[in-house]
């Protein structure tokens, strides 16, 4: 029966990667292994997954609860964490600022990023790409002074524009870095044979080359929406009361002398679900922008 | 499109514009000019774009680390020359400690990162059922929000409610400070750091192992090597390229670590600084005290461990892609 099922479970996903097939007929080790291995998958899956349940549990307790070690995981649940949250802290202001400056910086960004990582990559400019590449290595405290002096002389911190702008300074690299990878990997043959058919090689660009790359597109606009509504150094700095974004919001959370922890937790979770969710229905993008360019000698 | 003469030439032939209409012509004649310097057109605005905002405000770390400049950049401030690197480098309270937490936080965080890394990307690289179920849980992590992961944490770790000295307790070992020990913090925020981005490390290697080629590990097993040895004579080895990326990528960012260390420990690293690194130093120095010289000759100092380091294993790297 075990053997059985095995096979059929087997079959669809040695199709999907060709190499192990033979390995599967002759398993690696004896019955010892294979339950080692299924206890230290369990013992990984734990480690990871647990903190954050335990994050979701205590959103759902009241502050008494949190305190009394014997209902750590039996209690009445309440939504008031999530209702205090949500409604007297104004989090849906805050949940909107964080996906407008995600939104508009990674849009730009990709507008920006895009055809310059076409041009790196068609171009082999390498030192060029390494300028753009430079932003990921500078420590954002140095840029953040000279950017606070000249932007609060110009009245736009606590705008939206400096917030964008400054996620825009994460993202592009991002995007340039994983857009490079994957026009590198795109065969050339396709322009060519699209500019020998009479079209300019700016319209093989925008005809054949940009709809091929519509999963690399989105990869990088994934990854890049993700790590500026994570992005809490920029904001703590540069938004104002009108523009705060939701680290930021989580963060004046514990400023007050004691910490109310139901609520702390509400929020943290309603920051963190909103990209879980986008997480799991771009499971694929998200791994293959993080392991963009990785494999490569 | 392809009924109009092809741009090329209509660059090269200057008569043929002016006999097609001025609109056409016009528009003919960029459209060339467009394609003729599409290398810079395209990467020029992204270029510009970054230049701007780094080679400007780096320009002015670097000025600004030569000043006295402090309480407010617009005050009026002197030249005084490297004053700020001889006050920084002979800075045996606050600067050299910061050296060694960040030194210490990327260090430790990337060894226990590569290795245990490697050891859930060797569980994953064989199909198994409920494979798809692992990989989600993995993602979690990776794209929790720094700063409610740290909130997260700070509970957990709570020395009286936090659930991991409940659980110390159950086996009868007596709670532990955690967080909020001066000897203890830093370790706990590498914990922190490395529960985080473990999975970035396991995605990135998984994908180095899916990539090799089985024939050197077939051939290995037919001469009769065990496991233990094909994983360090012939896996690894060829696997050193991809765990090389792998330090270089999740080593910028853990040298630069901030979030979770801020949302913990808040200003100044605790108050005996003691999860104060280089990034959290410098942070507090420009925001929290408003001595602009000297974070700033910080920061560059900070800057050249970065480059350094970075530089030191880029070398390693093409020596061991060789």
């Amino acid at each position: 029966m075990t053997v059985l099922s095995k096979n059929t479970e087997t079959a669809p996903q040695t199709a999907a990667r060709p190499a192990p097939a033979p390995r599967r007929r002759k398993p690696l080790g004896t019955r010892a292994y294979k339950a080692f291995r299924v206890a230290a998958l369990i013992g990984v899956v734990l480690f990871l997954v647990a903190p954050l349940f335990w994050m979701l549990l205590a959103s759902f307790k009241t502050n008494v609860d949190i305190y009394d070690t014997g209902k750590s995981f039996f209690f009445t649940p309440t939504g008031e964490n999530y209702a205090n949250v949500l409604q007297r802290n104004n989090y849906f202001v805050f949940i909107f600022n964080s996906f407008w400056v995600a939104f508009v910086s990674t849009a730009l960004s990709l507008v920006l990023g895009v055809p310059a990582a076409y041009a790196m990559s068609r171009f082999t400019m390498h030192r060029s790409a390494l300028v753009v590449l430079m932003a990921r290595v500078i420590p954002g405290v140095s840029l953040l002074v000279p950017w606070y002096y000249v932007f609060s002389n110009l009245k736009m911190v606590g705008g939206f524009e400096v917030l964008i702008l400054s996620h825009m300074f994460v993202s592009l690299p991002l995007i340039v870095y994983i857009m490079m990878s994957y026009f590198d990997s795109l065969p050339l043959e396709l322009e060519e044979s699209a500019q020998v058919d009479g079209l300019t090689p700016i319209g093989a660009f925008r005809r054949i080359t940009l709809p091929l790359s519509v999963s690399g597109i989105a990869t990088a606009g994934i990854l890049s929406f993700i790590f500026s509504w994570n992005n809490f150094m920029f904001a703590l700095v540069l938004s104002g009361s009108k523009t705060k974004t939701l680290p930021v919001a989580i963060f004046d959370f514990v400023s007050y002398a004691s910490i109310d922890w139901g609520g702390l937790m509400a929020a943290a979770t309603v920051v963190t679900i909103p990209i879980m969710i986008i997480a799991l229905f771009t499971q694929k993008y998200i791994v293959s922008g993080m392991t963009a360019g990785a494999t490569k000698g | 499109m392809s009924v109009l003469t092809p741009p090329r030439n209509a660059r090269s032939q200057p008569g043929s514009g002016r006999n097609a209409g001025p609109a056409r012509s016009a528009g003919e004649n960029f459209s060339a000019w467009a394609n003729r310097h599409r290398k810079w057109l395209f990467a020029a605005p992204a270029m510009i774009f970054v230049g701007v905002l780094i080679v400007f405000p780096l320009a002015w770390t670097l000025y600004l680390s030569l000043t006295d400049s402090q309480g407010s950049v617009r005050a009026a401030s002197e030249f005084v020359g490297l004053e700020n690197y001889l006050t920084v480098l002979s800075d045996g309270e606050r600067f050299w400690p910061a050296v060694g937490r960040t030194l210490t936080f990327t260090g430790v965080a990337l060894v226990c990162e590569v290795v245990l890394g490697m050891c859930i990307a060797l569980l994953l690289w064989r199909p198994f059922r409920g494979e798809k179920w692992v990989r989600v849980a993995i993602l979690m992590p990776l794209v929790a929000t720094p700063v409610a992961v740290g909130m997260m944490w700070r509970l957990i770790f709570d020395p009286n409610i936090g659930f991991v000295n409940q659980l110390l307790g159950m086996v009868g070992i007596p709670p532990q400070p955690w967080l909020s020990g001066q000897d203890t913090a830093l370790g706990t925020t590498i914990f922190m750091d490395v529960w985080q981005w473990t999975p970035m490390v396991v995605l990135i290697l998984l994908a180095g192992l899916t990539s090799l080629s089985e024939e050197p590990d077939e051939a290995a097993r037919m001469d009769g090597a065990n496991a233990a040895q094909r994983f360090f004579l012939i896996t690894l080895p060829l696997m050193m390229p991809t765990v090389i990326v792998a330090i270089l990528l999740r080593g910028i960012d853990a040298l630069k670590t901030f979030d979770i260390l801020y949302a913990t420990k808040g200003k100044g690293g605790g108050s005996f600084h003691e999860v104060e690194t280089l990034n959290v130093y410098a942070y507090g120095l420009s925001f929290d005290y408003n001595q602009y010289g000297l974070s700033s000759a910080v920061l560059i100092l900070f800057f050249m461990i970065i480059i350094g380091s970075m530089w030191l294993l880029t070398m390693r790297k093409k020596a061991v892609s060789k």
